[in-house]
């Protein structure tokens, strides 16, 4: 299951997009999130369509591993599509069932949602895909800044958040080990009724929250052995720096806009 | 209980982007009662191959037996719980396998398991604490309160409570003081002698290795290189170089000494006994000359 998650992920390359700034990347992904809404009719739902689609071409990513990451989700977004299609009406009605119909309206509605799910993730997995980890904390870290003013701790957050990006693999790894470990010693997973399934989840849970004490402890320590004190101001290793590509990629999303607002029927 | 690869190989996460190959063509026979050591650099393949022997990992080519089970490449395995309870695994830092309240509670996990009733499993309980060094006092306390060896001794408890044929261990004494090292390692000798188990070690000391073993099987990337018995993989130290590892202290002051003195001792030595009783017709040779 863990092996075949491809959102969240990053895969190393040479691309355009990898060499994005990453602040550009996630600022970008939330703009064409926040775009998606606009779109409301074929025209421009084939325009995201394809500028997401060349975005993908561009990263030099194979098309197949995108769609693998849409598959462990396809559960909910059929349903949602599904409760979309009976719950919309108008148009030419098909099919009627008490408050169930489907109609001309309900399919269009559904296929829309359908599409603007699979944007999004794809878009999304475009910039985990392409962007290593720390940069986008990085990023989080710069964009959360202006929230500084409203007494936010934001050196903690960033902190916090690359703390735990650093230690997902590790934890992932740890619960593989534990679960190998108790497997050896006669444990099946995903067997039997609810009840026996939830009672196999303590043997992991309890060594997985144990060795996290064990390591926050051990991390501190080290911390503080290394001259790091919380509150005080800090100088940064990494530096982001925005490059001409970044203001090509922010023209092309002011394009995207004005062509999806053009094409809007209202 | 027998164990034999016939051109296994294994790779991770097969047809996905992030596919690696683990292990190629690997054939091996474990005979039964035998003391087996695998040796060679991180990432060739030992960790991998261990999880083979009670089938945590199922071939992705080849054909992997196990007693009388036999595990083919590409078929659905089912009831490997069997398999299983015959093969116990200690893996590296089993510590962290820990979780019930109380040590005994923890040991008896493995059994229960299988099936075995709970008087029964606390009897062997009160067994293998002996066993391992510890003693039955420490079953009634928490598990999480214990010095990391005495915590590494339980979870070894826990795993010869399962009462397997098939005793495979990864690095079972990585972390520990050499006190401590010497004594579990001894422990699974004895064992090994007294229930004639069938022992599979996984290790980077090439003294253990050296010391226990009566077959030696060398692996470099994914692949076997080398099936010996350890005198003849550690008469050869500039290839156990090559691949990045080492020989046993003696073994490397044994060809000192004879670069030294120019001379050739009888055998490769693996044991300091071995190096003395080869080396004191030498040196009485040496005094009388003087």
């Amino acid at each position: 299951m863990i092996d075949k998650l491809i959102f969240g992920r990053f895969m190393p390359g040479e691309s355009l997009i990898h060499h994005l700034d990453a602040r550009t990347k996630l600022i970008a992904g939330f703009y064409f999130i926040g775009i998606l809404f606009l779109a409301n009719n074929w025209q421009t739902y084939a325009l995201l369509t394809l500028f997401t689609f060349a975005v993908i071409a561009l990263t030099g990513i194979s098309y197949r591993f995108f769609i693998k990451g849409v598959k462990p989700l396809i559960w909910l977004i059929l349903f949602t599509v599904v409760l979309q299609m009976l719950f919309t009406s108008g148009g030419t009605i098909f099919f009627s069932w008490g408050p169930f119909a489907i109609s001309s309206f309900g399919l269009i509605n559904g296929v829309y949602v359908f599409i603007r799910f699979v944007l999004i993730i794809f878009i999304s997995t475009v910039i985990t895909l392409t962007t290593t980890p720390m940069d986008l904390t990085d990023a989080i870290a710069y964009i959360l800044r202006p929230f500084k003013v409203l007494k936010m701790p934001v050196q903690d957050i960033a902190l916090m958040i690359s703390v735990a990006l650093r230690f997902i693999p590790t934890l992932m790894e740890e619960t593989d080990k534990i679960m190998k470990a108790q497997r050896a010693r006669g444990v099946e997973f995903g067997e039997g009724n609810l009840f026996e399934q939830m009672k196999v989840v303590v043997p992991i849970f309890i060594p997985l929250f144990v060795s996290s004490f064990n390591r926050a402890e051990d991390l501190a320590d080290a911390m503080e052995a290394r001259g790091y004190q919380g509150d005080q101001k800090r100088t940064r290793f990494r530096i982001l720096r925005w490059h001409w590509c970044d203001l090509v990629a922010g023209l092309v999303l002011v394009a995207l806009t004005v062509g999806l607002v053009t094409l809007r029927i209202s | 209980m027998d164990i034999t690869f016939e051109q296994v190989g294994y790779c991770y996460q097969k047809n996905s982007p992030f596919e690696t190959r683990a292990l190629q063509d690997v054939s091996v026979s474990l005979d039964s009662g035998s003391y087996t050591a695998i040796i060679g650099h991180t990432g060739s393949g030992k960790s991998t191959l261990l999880q083979h022997l009670n089938a945590l990992l199922t071939p992705t080519e080849g054909v992997v037996t196990l007693g009388e089970r036999v595990i083919k490449a590409g078929e659905k395995q089912k009831g490997l719980r069997d398999i299983r309870k015959r093969v116990g695994i200690v893996f590296q830092f089993p510590e962290a396998q820990l979780f019930e309240e109380t040590v005994e509670k923890d040991i008896c996990f493995g059994p229960l398991n299988f099936g075995v009733s709970e008087e029964d499993a606390k009897a062997r309980a009160r067994k293998v604490i002996v066993e391992v060094g510890l003693t039955e006092e420490i079953l009634t306390r928490s598990p999480f309160e214990l010095s990391g060896g005495q915590m590494r001794r339980v979870a070894i408890a826990g795993v010869l409570a399962m009462d397997p044929e098939v005793l495979v261990l990864d690095e079972p004494t990585a972390g520990l003081d050499p006190n401590g090292r010497h004594e579990i390692m001894e422990m699974f000798a004895n064992l090994h002698k007294s229930k004639g188990l069938t022992t599979v070690l996984v290790t980077h000391s090439m003294e253990d290795a050296a010391t226990y073993a009566e077959k030696v099987v060398l692996m470099k990337g994914g692949t076997v290189e080398q099936i010996a018995t350890p005198r003849e993989v550690f008469s050869n130290p500039d290839k156990l170089t090559e691949l990045g590892l080492s020989v046993p202290d003696v073994v490397h002051f044994q060809r000192r000494f004879e670069q030294r003195f120019a001379v050739t001792l009888g055998k490769t030595c693996l044991t300091i006994d071995e190096l003395v009783g080869e080396m004191v017709p030498f040196l009485g040779k040496g005094v009388a000359g003087g």
